[in-house]
């Protein structure tokens, strides 16, 4: 066969394959609804992630079936994309653009100037240093040490050894807040628990090396934890993997994550991030879109625990119904919980 | 110069086969087949998700040529792919596979960043830009060289070596970001001086700047050196058969350490689109994916400075295009066809020249 023959063949094959799509697909149906387009731009997990942008993916799928609207989303596998996909969603011309993850905060501002006309939300958002509120820019935040503080009431009543432990991610202010919640929550039932605390690292793909996440719940384990929460994205899969391996327990975060381990997740932090995406795009259609920055607590349900009839295996109802109670005193303002 | 541990020519049969002949024509041949492979992969892939291929890659064509942003991203992507592609290209020209751009692109990028924050605030342009400029390639000449003098002096294969460097230099680079650029609770360190920032080209406030230039110019210089020059013809001859050009008098060991640093100083200034040119900070990941793009764009190119360049702009348009096709095909099916180029060119180049020589 000569090289021109080859060259012949598949041309050949590429137009077979065009006209093959154009017989067997069928067009695309057009879609109707409230006609809003919202554009979502995932972190590096991707929608998959079984947590944080997993959680955001649920939220833009019922507001697509509840509301109708248009839904467009990129998973930027680069850095470097993640400007680029918010900016294509935006000169697209779709009305919401969403980036899921604290990352996106300097490319999020940049765009909110650039695009007066479309509005944009981050969550987890916090403003970079020396940029004020923008109009068309809604940071969506989580008071996530007043779920902590939940769960971590949560461990030490389950623990028998009274070690209890903590494995976060990325080294930032965000987990820390989780970290910071949980020990007090620990603290506040049980003064005499110890509590034993790790990061992945400093850097985003702390957020997403599992086996490095086995190997720090491995060790809490071993020096006597018997409950660890983990806030690390899908690093938080190789607490869960040690869970099983060391008969421990553990708790999730951002989703429910019972299933990735159903004989050792106790209960999850959950953020509502679906809902705060459901929500923004409500305030969107009913034209009550505000920028600044927005707190979602236990008071507006945007965090808390999953107690359900998976669990309850596991989940005594007596520690159930105390937490509740505490959970009612942080919103009445009773219990102050740092997040720091 | 110690000849220890110089290749001989079974040590350099690896980057042998992935080197190009000297017939043009074969040469275009075997981009061309390599290009048809991967859209023909990708019209599958497409079907396969239940899309009719013919649809999606004319949403492609016209959204990125349509959109004056997106057609700016094309070119910024271009512009760093291109400086990586000529740096794996020289390497490969004299016989060595340097598959380190990636780190050295990043090494680029941090001295690029702390020389431009260091510079006060009212350095002139002339100063800061050229400043700038030199510390990346200085950094990324600097990792290139280390993978050269290993190679020469060590007899350490320079693929291995780069795959380690790239691990070390990127985890170096987050160490001082960490301690001492990123500004708190962020991965973005400060911004650089005015003057060594690059002015960008508009195309509806894409990212393309004036780094484009200095792309071009140095698919430029590198075609005039390989082309024109002694010294090119010294790499090249080294390429060919080390010990036939050590036996007209060539040291080896010199020049393969040189095209190395030169290989490595490419890549760094790659450094110069991405943070003069756009981000104007050290940033975590800033530039990654560039160098692995780079080896795609030097074999697609036939290792040809020019055809690197174009080679880089196909491979900027399927990066951008599949950004921009994101709500039709998921965006890994793109990430896939930049990985197939490799296979494919790699495939075809090698049967190619097998073929027409038994014609």
């Amino acid at each position: 066969m000569t090289a021109r023959r080859l060259i012949g063949i598949l041309l050949a094959a590429n137009v077979a394959l065009v006209i093959a799509g154009w017989v067997f697909v069928p067009a695309a149906a057009k879609r109707a609804g409230s006609g809003l387009r919202v554009g979502l731009v995932f972190d590096v997990g991707g929608k998959n992630d079984k947590s944080f942008n997993e959680s955001a993916w649920r939220g833009l799928q019922r507001a697509r079936d509840e509301l109708g609207i248009h839904v467009e989303y990129i998973e930027p596998s680069e850095g470097s994309d993640r400007e680029s996909a918010l900016r294509t969603l935006a000169a697209r011309g779709v009305d919401l653009v969403i980036g899921v993850g604290f990352i996106f905060g300097p490319d999020l501002e940049r765009l909110a100037v650039q695009f007066p006309k479309v509005r944009f939300a981050g969550i987890d958002y916090s403003p970079s240093p020396g940029v004020g509120d923008l109009p068309n820019l809604a940071g969506l935040q989580f008071r996530e040490h007043e779920g902590s503080f939940l769960v971590g009431a949560i461990a030490a009543l389950v623990s028998r050894t009274k070690i209890v432990g903590f494995v976060g991610g990325m080294k930032i202010p965000l987990i820390r807040k989780f970290e910071a919640g949980y020990e007090a929550g620990v603290r506040h039932v049980c003064p005499t628990c110890r509590v034993l605390s790790a990061y992945a690292g400093t850097e985003p793909k702390a957020f997403a090396d599992p086996s490095l996440g086995e190997a720090l719940a491995s060790a809490q384990y071993s020096k006597g934890a018997d409950v660890i929460f983990h806030a690390a994205g899908k690093t938080g899969d190789g607490v869960f993997a040690a869970a099983r391996r060391h008969d421990g327990r553990a708790i999730g975060v951002d989703s429910d994550q019972y299933e990735a381990a159903p004989c050792c997740v106790i209960t999850s932090m959950v953020k509502g991030v679906d809902v705060a995406v459901l929500d923004v795009v409500k305030q969107v259609i009913a034209n009550e879109f505000r920028g600044g920055l927005h707190e979602l607590g236990l008071a507006e349900k945007g965090v808390g625990f999953v107690a359900d009839e998976r669990n309850r295996h596991l989940l005594p109802i007596e520690v159930v119904t105390r937490v509740r109670a505490l959970s009612e005193e942080i919103v009445t303002g009773a219990i102050k919980v740092p997040d720091r | 110069m110690t000849e220890r541990g110089a290749p001989t020519p079974e040590r350099t049969r690896f980057a042998q086969w992935l080197r190009p002949g000297s017939n043009p024509r074969r040469e275009l041949l075997a981009a061309l087949i390599a290009l048809l492979v991967v859209i023909a992969f990708g019209s599958l892939m497409m079907l396969a998700a239940g899309k009719a291929p013919g649809h999606v890659w004319s949403l492609m064509v016209t959204r990125t040529l349509g959109d004056p942003y997106l057609l700016g991203q094309v070119l910024y992507k271009a512009t760093g792919v291109t400086l990586t592609g000529l740096a794996v290209a020289l390497a490969l020209d004299a016989g060595l596979f340097n598959i380190g751009a990636e780190g050295q692109v990043t090494a680029g990028v941090l001295a690029c960043a702390v020389v431009g924050v260091t510079l006060p605030a009212g350095t002139p342009a002339v100063i800061a830009i050229p400043l700038c400029l030199l510390a990346a390639a200085a950094a990324g000449g600097a990792v290139g060289a280390a993978i050269g003098v290993l190679r020469v002096t060590r007899g350490a294969h320079e693929v291995i070596t780069s795959i380690v460097l790239n691990s070390i230099v990127v985890g170096v680079a987050l160490w001082i970001g960490n301690e001492w650029l990123f500004r708190g609770g962020t991965t973005t360190g400060g911004k650089i001086a005015p003057g060594a920032m690059l002015p960008q080209l508009g195309f509806g406030g894409s990212a393309v700047n004036a780094s484009l230039v200095i792309a071009m110019l140095a698919v430029a210089a590198v075609w005039w050196l390989r082309n024109r020059t002694t010294w090119g013809q010294a790499w090249r001859a080294v390429g060919q058969d080390p010990s036939a050009a050590r036996s007209v008098g060539i040291s080896v060991g010199r020049v393969q350490i040189l095209v190395m640093t030169g290989s490595g100083a490419l890549a760094g200034i790659a450094a110069a689109n991405f943070v003069m040119g756009h981000k104007h900070a050290f940033e975590e990941g800033l530039g990654r994916g560039t160098g692995l793009l780079g080896i795609a764009a030097a074999l697609l190119g036939r290792m040809h400075p020019i055809g690197v360049a174009i080679a880089a702009l196909v491979l900027g348009f399927l990066s951008s295009g599949g950004l921009a096709v994101a709500d039709v095909v998921p965006k890994e099916l793109t990430e896939m066809l930049l990985g197939v180029v490799v296979l494919a060119v790699a495939a075809a180049g090698p049967w190619v020249r097998r073929r027409e020589a038994l014609t």
